[in-house]
């Protein structure tokens, strides 16, 4: 019975865990006898770096400053494009509308934005949050607004045919059929948003992980950039496969493809 | 007495180039109360969008139809549709949830709503397959769930539009022989659109073969005199495959012809 749990276990993640460790593994060597040098330091230097700066809280600081940024502008981006998003699938005249925008705004990159945000919103949190919001919105929107217009018309006719109001079919069909590109546009929009929050960051903040790699380079704290750089790597993957698996849970049964 | 009666229908599409096609025109059948007509007719000769247009998609472009006195405007639940594809079905919902979403719009409590659906899960086969979800079942078993989810609402009519013709030969024949069965039992008045005369002739009570497309109508109604399970191999069987046949056979030649 344990047996067999275990070999379930390895089957599903045995993967991945061999992944990671020969990562490290070809880090470690490669930093050894390869780039021997202070500048690439070996994994075993950085993770004892990283422990130190979890011990006297300084990573927790920073780390959290970028997670609640990005959470906040993320939350409002997704809360903001996905209602606009299905308005611009549903009807023809909003898209119309507001097409114009979203097709314009979305060329500017929210990096050339920085600029911009910094002047109107001060180095604070609200230029951040701005930029967050930014390189989010436009990806939920495209997302949901394809997502509304790829349902099958049949699906639309069928419950018409079942006595479905127009309400009714927004909330028991159009939506739950949307739902997995909504979480499509999020998961793209979160790779998104640690670029722009780094990039941010970098230019103007007091603590973040940007500002903790900033900092690293004025001060060569190498050690540092790359307790930043691994922090960033873990928190992006972590945050994906949550995404991921929410993705298959809801749409795995609509199509096992996905 | 006629459930519905198409007057004078005509339906004209305009393209994206605004060049105008009319799939029917003048096209008018009667189909009683509790029978089961089958509509008949060469591919692209505008037999969906008579469907379409009684379901209420789709509203004509002149004449009327007219179902116990009204004129049909919009879709009900009065008419239940099963569709060719399963691209209907609500791939996040199980089987059973799928029998049961008229019901739920209905705001029928969870109970009986259940008991109900799963009545009808049973008479189209489908017990204990209710857990599973669209994706996990043959193209057969999710036909038999559109079917249970038009009949769960007790529609006064099931319209059905070629819902056999992606299936294989053998599971086409078998959904032929439990559709019959089910009509049996439950005596809905049912429009089944298809271009398979054999299908026709086993299934239809009438049989309205329509004229190729474009400006379609019905070019003929044959009724078809046999009671109880249909053989393929009975001479009646086949003098009324061949009967159909012979109207149906030069529309068939115009249809390739003008597609070509």
């Amino acid at each position: 019975m344990r047996r067999s749990r275990l070999r379930r276990l390895w089957s599903v993640y045995g993967g991945y865990a061999l992944g990671f460790v020969s990562l490290f593994l070809i880090w470690q060597l490669a930093s050894l006898y390869v780039v021997s040098s202070v500048l690439f330091p070996p994994p075993t230097v950085v993770f004892r770096k990283g422990l130190l700066l979890v011990r006297n809280g300084i990573l927790l600081e920073h780390l959290s400053a970028s997670i609640q940024r990005i959470l906040a502008g993320f939350m409002a981006g997704s809360l903001l494009g996905i209602p606009i998003g299905l308005a611009m699938g549903s009807f023809r005249p909003v898209r119309k509308l507001l097409e114009p925008y979203t097709e314009f705004l979305r060329f500017i990159p929210s990096v050339a934005m920085i600029t911009v945000a910094v002047i109107w919103f001060g180095i604070g949190e609200a230029s951040k949050i701005f930029l967050i919001i930014y390189t989010t919105i436009f990806i939920v929107i495209l997302n949901t607004a394809a997502g509304v217009s790829a349902i099958a018309p049949n699906k639309i006719r069928a419950a018409q045919a079942l006595g479905a109001t127009r309400a009714q079919i927004f909330l028991h069909v159009a939506l739950p059929a949307t739902l997995p590109y909504i979480l499509t546009g999020m998961r793209l929009a979160m790779a998104n948003s640690f670029t722009t929050i780094v990039a941010a960051e970098l230019i103007a903040a007091n603590e973040g992980l940007g500002k903790m790699l900033w900092d690293g380079r004025l001060f060569m704290l190498v050690d540092d950039i790359f307790v930043s750089l691994v922090t960033l790597g873990l928190l992006g993957f972590g945050v994906d496969r949550v995404f991921r698996w929410s993705i298959y849970a809801f749409a795995g049964k609509y199509s096992p493809a996905m | 007495m006629s459930l519905v009666s198409f007057h004078d229908v005509e339906k004209t599409y305009r393209s994206l180039q605004g060049v105008d096609y009319t799939a029917v025109e003048r096209f008018s059948v009667e189909i009683e109360a509790g029978e089961f007509f089958c509509l008949l007719g060469p591919s692209g000769c505008g037999k969906t969008t008579v469907l379409k247009m009684l379901a209420g998609f789709e509203a004509p472009t002149a004449g009327q139809i007219v179902m116990e006195g009204r004129a049909v405007t919009g879709a009900s639940r009065d008419r239940g549709v099963v569709f060719q594809g399963d691209d209907s079905l609500y791939g996040w919902l199980s089987a059973v949830e799928n029998v049961e979403f008229g019901l739920r719009m209905q705001r029928v409590r969870p109970g009986p709503r259940r008991e109900r659906a799963m009545r009808y899960l049973e008479l189209v086969g489908l017990k204990g397959q209710e857990q599973k979800y669209p994706a996990e079942l043959s193209g057969g078993m999710k036909q038999r769930i559109q079917i249970a989810r038009a009949l769960v609402n007790e529609p006064k009519m099931l319209l059905m539009d070629e819902p056999f013709a992606a299936l294989d030969a053998q599971t086409r024949s078998l959904m032929q022989l439990e559709l019959a069965n089910i009509w049996q039992a439950t005596r809905t008045t049912v429009l089944f659109i298809t271009h398979d005369i054999d299908e026709a002739v086993t299934l239809g009570k009438r049989i309205g073969v329509m004229r190729a497309g474009p400006r379609s109508q019905v070019k003929g109604v044959i009724e078809v005199a046999l009671n109880g399970a249909r053989s393929r191999t009975d001479d009646v069987f086949l003098r009324y495959y061949k009967q159909v046949y012979e109207m149906i056979r030069d529309e068939v030649a115009k249809s390739i012809a003008r597609a070509d």
